[in-house]
């Protein structure tokens, strides 16, 4: 079985970070994975994005064009990329900042206002964060627990932040199965 | 060994150091900065070298300089870089000194774009600097093969004196992957008394050694650039590598595909199989020395049909292709050079299109 | 009857290729006898340029690498920064510093490599025929300024001891001459200086020697000389531009 997860936003919206940590996560579950950046002059303040795909293969192609989830953090991200999810998907809608929706029924729309839960938590930078909590809940596309350790793991080295990354992951996780 | 999630262009670094190779000089260009950013945290800490050049072209002296001494070096650059370096990578080869080159390749001509390319092929393989000069090429597909490739170009560079490049494309540089380190290779070039220039007074003998690419004798060139024929000969005869997929059945269609290219077109040919359409993939892991006797046995199956390329270039390997095929089969291509990697959907349909021929 | 006159050790006694009245062979004598002086034969590495000196290996008894035209600096750089332990000297004439290798010197320069180069200065480029160099003075024939350098077309002749010593980082910068005895000796102790600093690891050291090249002038040694002397000693002040900051004590 093969997934492939779309995070997509603003540069600085630590689209890129997100990925990485549910890849790691996925990577000491012993699943393969492959993380596959934008890159360029786009990261620069443009449309950023990244996509984890994780198999129980060896993974061929890691372009993907059509994935099987997404995570919207802006709006130029839900109209670019939502017509590309597999039906049956998960997209995740950031409605703090996207009023728009993403005019498919056939993926499981989930609209949580993440920046607004990271501002609540005094720490705005943290809405990827809720987001991959909001995301993971919902899709079950791992443990919860596995992905808390991957946060764990991501942030030893700057222990404060730990506490804070791990409360907006679980702060996603309640906005996403009330 | 842990298996650790990293980017390939850090990962490259790091299989350099536990190479045994702890000098490193660059200049920055996308997609592979990361490796000068990863090194110039990771080399102090392991009291190695780590110099940004002002140029390409010096970088490419500062490494013909230390391989001179005998010493492990490496660089790392993108293909405008690289054509800059090929000057000195030419006088390394005339020289005879061992060096690893790394070619993470992004699209061209000229500045070309930014994202993942295999249009550097030809210069690659056929020589990249002027003179009788050949390079070993190995084109890894994924980060583990990048890191296990790195850790080999440096024994083979020793084992020929020739510089060995590694032929990446920007998604390799750029993905990130598990990777599991193999151990630490230890061995330095063990012969390099007879030739490197690491001052007479550490040597048991009194010699001096010489390293140079000029022979105005013309019999002396002749001579030389023979003895580098030699070389390449051998590394026809000992270091071609490659990997073959569903070779074992009947198919009417062999795809030939290496790097990044070669997975995409795994998946295709998986997705193929379960609508009941059967086509072999040849990988090169070696692109000079090249597979030809896989690719022609292959090519050989009497229920093959076609063959064909697909690359990111405008079909740069056509020709060793071909000449591997002599003649057998059709050789065609499919692909992009714009930066977009072909979808496995895009190389079914190519391969459907020529099954329909 | 004691010899008077030796030749330096680490000079082969090969006869050179250079042409009568060419002061190669002076400097030449004048960087072996530093070498022996400072006994660091058997870890020095010499670098040979592109030009007439691109055999001087062959005149040397230690180590040597051959480098591409005006890349030296470059190549001295890789070793001096692998193997820190060994003395590296550039030999590199006009064409190949000051022309196709402007870039590699002035950076290996301005990082402070703790080499030595050796900059001879002859107004030309001698081994491809005489054709105008970054050096060549005003109004001076060569055989790609038929008529003389017209410096409104082609600028004025580059002063590389001056361009380097405005850079703050490179410790010691000379210009010398080696057009009669006087100079030589001073030469000499400049060329001796600049491998004293390497050895103590001070500094990257640069001497830029002013030299001849009868041949390609037109002229018979003596004249080439005389014209050095007239003509580019003027423009190119002779003296230490640079020295080190003297090593503080305890």
């Amino acid at each position: 079985m093969q997934t492939e997860v779309m995070f997509a936003g603003f540069g600085g919206q630590g689209i890129l970070l997100s990925g990485k940590i549910l890849a790691e996560a996925a990577m000491d579950k012993d699943l393969e994975v492959a993380w596959v950046p934008s890159y360029g002059p786009e990261m620069r303040g443009g449309t950023a994005y990244c996509t984890v795909v994780i198999s129980d293969k060896p993974i061929g192609s890691p372009i993907i064009r059509n994935p099987m989830h997404l995570v919207a953090m802006n709006r130029p991200s839900l109209e670019k990329f939502a017509a590309a999810v597999k039906p049956g998907g998960v997209v995740l809608v950031n409605s703090s900042l996207i009023a728009v929706t993403s005019e498919r029924d056939d993926v499981d729309e989930l609209r949580v206002p993440v920046t607004e839960i990271a501002k609540g938590l005094g720490n705005p930078r943290a809405a990827n964060i809720v987001a991959l909590g909001a995301f993971v809940a919902r899709s079950r596309i791992l443990d919860f627990e596995v992905i808390q350790a991957a946060v764990r793991k991501e942030f030893e080295k700057k222990k404060h932040f730990i506490e804070m990354n791990l409360a907006a992951l679980e702060e996603g996780r309640k906005a996403a199965t009330p | 060994m842990n298996k650790v999630l990293m980017k390939g262009n850090e990962a490259i670094g790091e299989a350099a150091i536990r190479a045994g190779c702890l000098n490193y000089f660059a200049y920055p260009i996308t997609p592979q900065s990361e490796v000068a950013e990863y090194l110039s945290k990771r080399m102090p800490e392991v009291g190695g070298v780590f110099l940004q050049g002002e140029s390409e072209v010096a970088v490419s002296y500062m490494i013909f300089g230390a391989a001179a001494c005998g010493e492990r070096v490496f660089t790392t650059s993108s293909s405008p870089g690289i054509s800059l370096m090929s000057e000195g990578i030419s006088y390394i080869v005339g020289a005879e000194c061992p060096a690893v080159f790394v070619n993470i390749m992004r699209g061209g001509p000229g500045l070309g774009g930014i994202l993942p390319s295999q249009a550097d092929y030809l210069q690659a393989t056929k020589g990249i600097g002027h003179g009788d000069c050949r390079l070993l090429v190995m084109a890894p597909a994924s980060v583990q093969e990048a890191v296990e490739m790195v850790m080999m170009a440096f024994p083979l560079a020793e084992k020929y004196r020739n510089p060995v490049i590694i032929l990446g494309d920007g998604l390799i540089g750029q993905m990130m992957e598990p990777v599991v380190f193999p151990d630490h290779l230890k061995s330095a070039p063990s012969n390099k008394d007879d030739w490197a220039t690491s001052g007479m007074e550490t040597r048991k003998s009194n010699k001096r050694n010489l390293v140079k690419s000029l022979y105005l004798d013309p019999e002396a060139l002749n001579a030389h650039n023979l003895k580098l024929k030699a070389k390449y000969d051998r590394m026809k005869e000992e270091e071609i590598r490659y990997v073959t997929y569903n070779t074992e059945g009947d198919y009417s269609v062999l795809i030939v595909s290496y790097g990044t290219m070669s997975r995409v077109c795994r998946s295709a040919l998986e997705s193929l199989k379960t609508q009941g359409l059967e086509v072999a993939l040849v990988r090169p892991q070696t692109l000079f020395p090249f597979p030809e006797k896989a690719v022609f046995d292959a090519a050989s199956k009497e229920s093959c049909r076609h063959v064909l390329s697909v690359e990111m270039s405008m079909g740069q390997m056509v020709e060793d292709i071909e000449r591997s095929v002599q003649g057998k089969r059709p050789v065609s291509w499919y692909g992009k050079c714009g930066g977009e990697v072909p979808t496995p959907e895009e190389v079914m349909d190519a391969v459907k299109d020529l099954m329909r021929t | 009857m004691a010899k008077t006159f030796l030749k330096p050790k680490c000079l082969s006694d090969q006869e050179t290729h250079y042409c009568p009245g060419c002061t190669h062979g002076i400097i030449h004598r004048l960087v072996a006898e530093a070498i022996d002086a400072l006994g660091i034969a058997g870890r020095t590495v010499g670098i040979a340029p592109v030009g007439c000196a691109v055999i001087c290996y062959n005149y040397f008894t230690f180590d040597f690498q051959e480098a591409a035209h005006g890349r030296a600096p470059a190549m001295a750089t890789g070793i001096k920064r692998v193997r820190p332990d060994l003395m590296v000297f550039t030999y590199q004439g006009d064409g190949d510093l000051a022309s196709i290798g402007m870039g590699e010197i002035v950076h290996a320069a301005n990082r402070g490599e703790k080499f030595t180069t050796v900059f001879v200065n002859n107004a030309v480029y001698g081994m491809t025929g005489g054709q105008m160099a970054p050096t060549t003075m005003p109004d001076q024939k060569t055989t790609t300024t038929p008529f003389g350098r017209r410096v409104e077309e082609v600028g004025m002749p580059v002063r590389m001891a001056e361009l380097l010593a405005t850079l703050s980082t490179p410790g010691y910068i000379s210009r010398q001459a080696v057009l009669a005895p006087k100079y030589v000796l001073r030469a000499k102790k400049a060329i001796r200086k600049a491998f004293q600093y390497q050895m103590e690891n001070r500094c990257f050291s640069f001497v830029e020697v002013i030299s001849t090249c009868p041949t390609n002038w037109g002229m018979t040694p003596t004249e080439a000389i005389d014209w050095a002397q007239k003509t580019m000693l003027p423009y190119y002040p002779l003296g230490d531009l640079k020295t080190p900051e003297p090593v503080k004590e305890g």
